[in-house]
């Protein structure tokens, strides 16, 4: 009886599908967010510095706020850019 | 009661005496006002992602208290405002998960954050996606580690999620 795992494809019938998306604060239970850490931050900025929608992130409505509002605290402390360039 | 947090940047050209004193003129007020500080956390140097005040770097200070009346941010933020020395300044009130966040930072149980591990990290989240899902996405799995698609097949849905699955948490903390 073959199952699935016993086929060997040519190519890899992987590629081409996406992973879910989820929230990572829900998911590992995180709840506050520090303005102080910018290396964390920075995962939810792009080159630019600017902040991520929720469609690339995945963050839920809840954390993306929370999210928000700690880059914009740490950009106040210069701790993260406002306006950069190959930031990352 | 209410727990506040202020960081502040003090003027890395000033000696370190004189920084020191800056910073003990401020938890001194706070005290005076009657408030317990929980906790002054001196963050020391560090590079500023853009410059103010022509300064490229600056020296962080963080003070948490708890104050019984909260009139005494006012005149703290006034003082800071108008003193030289201190080139940026932010009063955050903390809730309850940013209160216990600070403590088990305090105590270590947060790890810092580390850029480097990022493409390991994101091995481990594909993987501990994979361990709760049901039927369909652990093929999902396997495209994160698309070199080896036939040989790793028949092992790794079985024995390797587990064990990756906790240290990616405990990174990700």
């Amino acid at each position: 009886m073959a199952s699935r795992d016993d086929i060997k494809f040519l190519s890899n019938p992987n590629i081409g599908q996406q992973r879910k998306k989820y929230c990572r604060f829900r998911k590992f239970g995180i709840k506050h967010i520090d303005y102080k850490d910018p290396d964390f931050l920075s995962q939810f900025v792009n080159e630019q510095g600017k902040i991520l929608p929720r469609r690339i992130s995945g963050n839920s409505l809840k954390y993306q706020r929370k999210v928000a509002v700690a880059i914009k605290r740490a950009r106040h402390l210069a701790m993260l850019p406002y306006v950069t360039d190959l930031f990352k | 009661m209410r727990q506040y947090e202020v960081t502040f940047i003090v003027d890395p050209v000033l000696s370190g005496d004189e920084i020191k004193a800056t910073a003990k003129t401020y938890t001194d007020m706070i005290e005076k006002e009657g408030c317990k500080i929980v906790h002054i956390d001196e963050m020391g140097l560090r590079q500023l992602a853009y410059p103010i005040n022509r300064r490229t770097s600056g020296v962080y200070y963080t003070v948490e208290f708890q104050p019984e009346k909260g009139n005494m941010l006012a005149p703290m933020e006034l003082a800071m405002r108008r003193d030289e020395r201190i080139m940026r300044f932010l009063t955050v009130k903390l809730d309850k998960y940013g209160v216990k966040y600070n403590e088990d930072k305090r105590n270590g149980l947060i790890a810092k954050f580390k850029k480097k591990a990022k493409s390991d990290d994101n091995k481990g989240k594909g993987r501990k996606g994979n361990n709760k899902s049901k039927p369909a996405p652990p093929k999902a799995k396997k495209s994160e580690a698309p070199k080896p698609a036939a040989p790793a097949k028949a092992a790794a849905p079985a024995t390797p999620p587990p064990a990756p699955a906790p240290t990616a948490k405990a990174e990700e903390e």
